[in-house]
């Protein structure tokens, strides 16, 4: 077996200055329905091993599979999506193959006959020269089932490779999964990874927007297979390619890419060949390893599923799906950004705090857009990143915020406070004006009492007192400060400068 | 359809996992010369304008509501597995020495 550090790599530059890569990408997407593809056991992640099965997914004798038809619906939509045509009449296959992830020995799928086919999905990739647009062509999107998890034991790696045993749950097995292939990918050569990167992270934005998965690379809910192969330039006919599996987040996407074609260019410049093999990607190096050599499409003996009727959408029943289709991501993103005023970066900080929706929502509910990103990327994003959750899951509302920014804006609270109610709603104590109203937060707006505050701070700076007097208003902080203090934060401090001024002049 | 040869039967038994002997082979390979056969027959029957199906009867579109069903009970799962462990099954080395 080869170690990932005895790979000789040619430099990147190098590379891609003699050959063009080109470049296959399979996305597998488990789907949130709540059952399997073919019986209905629950799929929720994390359960007790083996206690989400059936004789349906065990492949126990005389059990009979029947389709999910949410899940059928949403493989039709993320076909529509894609802006694939659906076939009128698509079948399921068995492909057959001998590895116990799946007990009955063949994985139900679809083959020649797919669901959706022939679509394209729009990336932006950032170029030295700045967002270059480009189209990918999607190939199909077919329907089929997840496989259960194996664990290898008694060796040292807790890999395959050995180990004297293995143990297997089975409640994966089953699990809907739709399997997104592209067309060959042929781009800019020096731009390939980057592509690769980036198509993974818009179709990511697409199934997530179309709700038909949770898409969490990091929980295996979406998973990349990268095909690479290598041409010299100039020659039409494609080389052998690799499959590289295993590639578990949208980064290791185009360090895996790079890899291959790093380690490619040297075996094909140094008159070697390139064997088709699928290849293990490994995070801690970004570097892959030889798996097994691929069987061909042959060996799995596909062949029509004889336990389950065709899906023959019609178009009535194609086009209500048509009709719930979110916008597109790429396009939504160009509309908000345009819409708000905001620039690339400020877009960018947006997504990556995972609160364009939630910022969305609450402008939606009428708040100013400025306003609501202040909270939603300030304060509520660094509490979620304190621990460690996404904001969306956070127990905070858009209707919340909504409500917070009219109260500052009314100056019933000002930041501070405000930033108190939001950990108070997070707290669970309620909606904002619980918490106000619980935690005694509302803004002293009393003059009379500011004033009472104020006369007390002078009083104890009259050094402080005699500079404002002097024309230094500046001076003024001072006792603002204190006032603050005094009010445990709860003045408004615009208003309690103004009130110094003014009694300090005497007014 | 030309007969299956010894290297056919050989590459079928590795994809189904089988050792088979050489004579073994042989006598697989003639019974799966039969079965090609009556499959060829069918074929010729078949005119141009009969579409390949695997129905007898033409039903599409069976589907089930995405509804939550009792699942079996971990015991009665388990207990069809020649070995289990750590409630789960328990599958013995799957790449064999040379393949490693």
């Amino acid at each position: 077996m080869t170690t990932p550090s005895s790979d000789v790599l040619m430099s990147f530059e190098d590379a891609i200055a003699t050959f063009d890569p080109v470049m296959g990408l399979e996305v597998h997407v488990e789907l949130n329905t709540l059952t399997k593809m073919f019986c209905g056991c629950p799929t929720e992640f994390g359960a007790a091993p083996n206690t989400q099965v059936c004789p349906v997914c065990l492949g126990l004798p005389g059990a009979l599979p029947v389709v999910n038809q949410k899940a059928v619906e949403s493989a039709i939509r993320i076909g529509l999506a894609l802006g694939c045509s659906i076939a009128p009449w698509s079948r399921f296959a068995r492909k057959n193959y001998f590895y116990p992830d799946m007990p009955k020995d063949f994985q139900t799928s679809q083959y020649d006959e797919p669901i959706a086919f022939n679509g394209a999905l729009d990336i932006v990739v950032e170029t030295d020269d700045g967002p270059q647009s480009i189209t990918l062509g999607i190939e199909r999107a077919h329907m089929e089932e997840d496989t259960g998890k194996i664990s290898h034991l008694g060796g040292a790696t807790g890999r395959i490779h050995g180990a004297d045993y293995s143990l297997i749950d089975y409640n994966r097995a089953g699990v809907p999964l739709i399997e997104i292939v592209t067309k060959p990918i042929e781009v800019e050569p020096a731009l390939a990874p980057a592509v690769a990167r980036a198509y993974v992270t818009e179709l990511r934005e697409l199934i997530v927007a179309l709700g038909v998965s949770d898409a969490h690379m990091h929980q295996g809910s979406m998973r990349v297979d990268a095909n690479l192969s290598l041409k010299p330039r100039g020659r039409a006919e494609f080389g052998t390619r690799t499959e590289t599996k295993n590639v578990n987040s949208i980064r290791s996407v185009e360090r895996a890419v790079r890899f291959e074609i790093q380690r490619q260019a040297v075996v094909l410049s140094s008159g070697g060949t390139i064997v088709q093999e699928t290849r293990h990607f490994h995070e801690n190096d970004g570097s892959t390893t030889s798996g097994r050599v691929k069987e061909e499409a042959e060996d799995y003996r596909y062949f029509p599923e004889p336990d389950l009727t065709p899906v023959a959408p019609d178009e009535a029943w194609v086009e209500s799906l048509r009709a719930t289709l979110p916008e597109s991501p790429l396009l939504r993103r160009a509309r908000i950004r345009e819409e708000w005023g905001l620039s690339e970066h400020e877009m960018q900080s947006l997504i990556n705090a995972g609160a364009l929706d939630l910022v969305e929502q609450t402008v939606a509910l009428g708040a100013d857009p400025a306003d609501a990103r202040k909270w939603w990327t300030g304060e509520i994003a660094r509490i979620s990143n304190e621990r460690g959750l996404d904001v969306a899951v956070l127990p905070i509302t858009p209707a919340d915020v909504h409500r917070i920014i009219v109260l500052t804006s009314d100056g019933a609270l000002n930041d501070k406070l405000a930033r108190q109610v939001i950990e108070g709603v997070l707290a669970g104590e309620g909606g904002p004006d619980e918490v106000v109203a619980s935690r005694g937060l509302a803004v002293v707006s009393d003059d009379g009492a500011l004033l009472e505050a104020i006369d007390a701070a002078l009083a104890a700076q009259p050094d402080v007192a005699d500079k404002i007097r002097d024309g230094k208003v500046q001076a003024a902080g001072a006792i603002v400060g204190a006032v603050m203090k005094a009010t445990a934060g709860k003045a408004d401090a615009a208003r309690v400068r103004e009130l110094i001024l003014r009694r300090v002049s005497g007014a | 359809m030309p007969a299956l040869d010894r290297d056919d039967v050989a590459h079928l038994a590795r994809l189904s996992r089988l050792q088979l002997t050489d004579a073994e082979r042989d006598h697989y390979g003639e019974q799966l010369d039969v079965i090609l056969a009556a499959v060829a027959r069918v074929a010729e029957v078949a005119a141009d304008d009969v579409p390949p199906t695997t129905h007898a009867v033409p039903v599409v579109n069976v589907t089930r509501p995405d509804v939550v069903v009792p699942c079996l009970s971990r015991e009665d799962v388990l207990s069809g597995a020649p070995a289990a462990e750590d409630d789960r099954f328990r599958v013995p080395r799957i790449l064999d020495e040379e393949e490693q």
